[in-house]
């Protein structure tokens, strides 16, 4: 085990990436675009802040594709790329990015099905070459990020005072 | 594993209960979202049947508050313990930063543990993990009912390696936060 978190996420990363997101949500007429990892944790949001539990949601997002995932594998299909949930007034875009990353698009009506389909499909493309780079990056450094051994104690004294000592 | 988020200052480590079917895993995991002050965790998500048996996963992310500029989160997860849901089960375990295992201490759910915990190594295994060599404790559970294995015989049966474990009555809290204290802390040694 390597001692370390196995990958991070830079503030340089979430420039090139907000800056691809935000194209996008202009071009689609999407209201909101998540990036989850396949873990289930949030990595950032673009476009109209949600007003729900983004913790949970990505926890759940990424949950649902999972399962999709291994439904896939029992029809004979390697993956589902895409999944597409349609409510009345909103709905969910979800695809995968090189297999860490799931984007999920919401919009309402002031968008259509098709034109979301289209713009996803180079946006994944472009953010696929960002996270490829990215995981690179991590690979060279030997796993990923450390943080100091001053966090550490600092984190073990704040879970002591939340959990009791 | 754990991802440090540098753009919004953020680290979240990923906890998961594991365990035998009605072992006490989600009871964990509602007592901490009972006890927790209410600003520093966030929605309690079950994936349960109607009869209350988890389906998928319980979800509960626990805010340690931040740290040297990095608002630090646990996510707790549990998974489900009845032996047909072991493709759940193995999803839920991708990204796992520290494992709890909940077993049962009663006589009659030995062969259940020892089981579920073949299924556990199993399970890292196909993730690439190895439990001997990541964050991971035991909690022997439900020490209050009167047919309970002797602790020498619970640590022969599924504590060969010796980490560390923990008495626990989860229904009245006993044992809970020494449990989830031992494993986060091993977590977040791992981080530096």
């Amino acid at each position: 085990m390597s001692g370390a978190a196995s990958w991070s996420f830079e503030e340089s990363d979430a420039r090139r990436i907000d800056v691809l997101l935000g194209s996008f949500l202009r071009e689609s007429h999407a209201r909101c675009a998540l990036l989850v990892d396949r873990t289930g944790q949030l990595i950032t949001v673009a476009g109209e802040r949600p007003d729900f539990d983004s913790t949970a949601f990505a926890s759940l997002a990424a949950a649902d594709f999972s399962a999709n995932d291994q439904l896939a594998s029992m029809i004979g299909e390697q993956e589902f790329s895409t999944l597409f949930h349609q409510g009345e007034k909103d709905s969910m875009y979800l695809a995968d990015v090189a297999r860490r990353v799931i984007l999920i698009v919401l919009f309402d009506e002031r968008a259509t099905l098709g034109m979301i389909r289209i713009k996803v499909r180079s946006m994944v493309r472009e953010l696929a070459e960002i996270f490829a780079q990215l995981f690179q990056r991590v690979m060279g450094d030997g796993g990923g990020s450390r943080l100091e051994s001053s966090w550490v104690d600092e984190a073990e004294d704040e879970i002591d005072r939340l959990f009791g000592s | 594993m754990s991802m440090i988020n540098y753009a919004s200052r953020e680290i979240n480590c990923k906890i998961v209960y594991y365990g035998p079917g009605l072992g006490g895993k989600t009871t964990n995991i509602e007592y901490v979202y009972d006890k927790v002050a209410p600003n520093t965790r966030g929605k309690l998500i079950s994936l349960a049947t109607e009869t209350e048996r988890t389906l998928f996963f319980d979800f509960l992310p626990v805010d340690l508050g931040t740290i040297r500029g990095f608002k630090t989160r646990f996510h707790l997860y549990t998974v489900p313990g009845q032996v047909y849901y072991n493709a759940s089960r193995k999803l839920i375990l991708k990204g796992v930063d520290g494992i709890v295992f909940v077993a049962d201490s009663q006589q009659e759910r030995h062969d259940a543990n020892v089981e579920a915990m073949h299924n556990l190594y199993d399970n890292l295994a196909e993730h690439g993990h190895d439990p001997r060599r990541m964050p991971f404790v035991i909690q022997y559970n439900k020490r209050d009912l009167p047919n309970v294995l002797s602790l020498e015989a619970l640590d022969q049966a599924l504590n060969p390696t010796s980490v560390p474990s923990f008495e626990a009555v989860g229904t009245r809290g006993i044992g809970v936060f020494d449990t989830l204290k031992a494993v986060s802390k091993q977590v977040i040694k791992q981080l530096s």
